[in-house]
């Protein structure tokens, strides 16, 4: 595994995305669910309003990388926490 | 949507998901390790945290290339999918010999691969012993790839279009064959022009088959990198360099891994994005046609 350069926080990061996946799925399979139009117009399962928070949580820190400066990147973490959470509500 | 949605069917996928995560999982989690590390070789990394992204985030390097690159995928879409449309209307309807004549001519270019292509390009538009760059310098027309901008777009444009546009053609013709004949009697009854048979049968029929073309024919140009490595090698100058080119310099050129990784990950992360837009059109517009 050493040539994989592991560091904390990034397995950290993919604990955290694994587990969610894998929390999801555990939902989906005890509490099936039926797909809803949002905002967006388009059909949503969970799993999708997931994926479209995790996309959008990429952008939003590279966005934060890109426009701020000196500003801590867990600034970007609030704004996709409430991305996220909209996502959820509304999509 | 009245219906409960049953995900267990997913599990049957799992050998398809080991084989993936060994192909892909793994080598995009060490890109992700690499874009936050620096290294000199040896197996040994040093912590660097944002650095990679900032810098690429803001070196003019990348954004050209973007540039490049959409302007490329643009380019061939609009000449691919409206004349690829253009040779499906007008290849045989019926079934028959020359439906099957046109069909293999049709499937030919795609049977060769990149790196061939760019080779029978690269010797093609050569002043010197190519045919077409021969041709076009006798006619007084300066073309010459190596040196002059507009000729290496005009080159990687050309192949591109000759090596693909049978595959928009040839899905379209799959769309154009599946709208049943009644849909053309009833517009022959309604004396309907060949335009409006085409504005309101071939067209919205097509439509699901178009998606898919200009999803693949996206993403490959998106994704391009052994024609105009072949071609061109990225030139003149950094006329043809596009992302993939860039970032193989960047990697293997300069053995720069970080900056690449961190640049493969935003790479993957916009190929991620239109992908999943283009295949959410797709399934809304499918559900919508009740297919």
């Amino acid at each position: 595994m050493a040539w994989m350069a592991w560091t904390n926080p990034t397995i950290i990061f993919f604990v955290v995305i694994a587990s969610l996946i894998g929390g999801f799925t555990l939902i989906a399979i005890k509490f099936p669910e039926t797909p809803r139009v949002g905002v967006l117009r388009i059909e949503t399962t969970r799993g999708d309003r997931l994926f479209i928070s995790l996309l959008g949580s990429a952008f939003i820190n590279l966005a934060w990388i890109g426009l701020t400066e000196g500003i801590s990147q867990w600034g970007a973490l609030v704004v996709c926490l409430i991305y996220a959470t909209a996502v959820f509500r509304w999509v | 949507m009245d219906k409960t949605v049953n995900q267990k069917a997913w599990f049957l996928i799992l050998p398809v998901l080991i084989l993936v995560a060994f192909s892909a999982v793994v080598p995009l989690m060490t890109v992700v390790n690499y874009s936050i590390q620096d290294t000199f070789g040896n197996n040994q990394f040093f912590w660097v945290g944002l650095e990679w992204f900032e810098d690429i985030l803001s070196s003019e390097r990348m954004w050209n290339a973007l540039g490049r690159q959409l302007s490329y995928s643009a380019i061939i879409l609009m000449i691919e999918v409206p004349l690829g449309i253009y040779v499906a209307l007008h290849m045989p309807k019926k079934k028959g010999f020359s439906a099957s004549i046109c069909l293999v001519l049709m499937s030919l270019p795609l049977l060769i691969p990149w790196n061939v292509v760019g080779t029978i390009w690269q010797i093609f538009g050569r002043v010197d012993i190519g045919l077409l760059g021969y041709t076009l310098e006798k006619l007084g027309i300066s073309y010459n790839y190596t040196q002059n901008f507009y000729a290496a777009w005009f080159t990687l444009i050309i192949m591109d279009v000759w090596h693909w546009t049978s595959l928009v053609a040839l899905l379209a013709y799959a769309g154009l064959q599946s709208i049943p004949d009644a849909y053309y009697q009833a517009a022959k009854i309604d004396q309907a022009s060949r335009w409006n048979v085409f504005r309101y049968i071939e067209l919205p029929k097509m439509q699901g088959v178009l998606m898919i073309a200009i999803l693949l024919r996206f993403m490959d140009s998106f994704m391009i990198y052994t024609e105009p490595f072949v071609v061109t090698g990225g030139g003149p100058g950094n006329a043809t360099t596009f992302l993939s080119i860039d970032l193989v310099k960047m990697a293997l050129g300069q053995f720069d891994l970080g900056p690449a990784a961190a640049f493969s990950i935003m790479y993957f992360l916009v190929i991620l994005l239109i992908s999943w837009v283009f295949y959410t059109v797709m399934t809304t517009l499918d559900k919508r046609d009740g297919v």
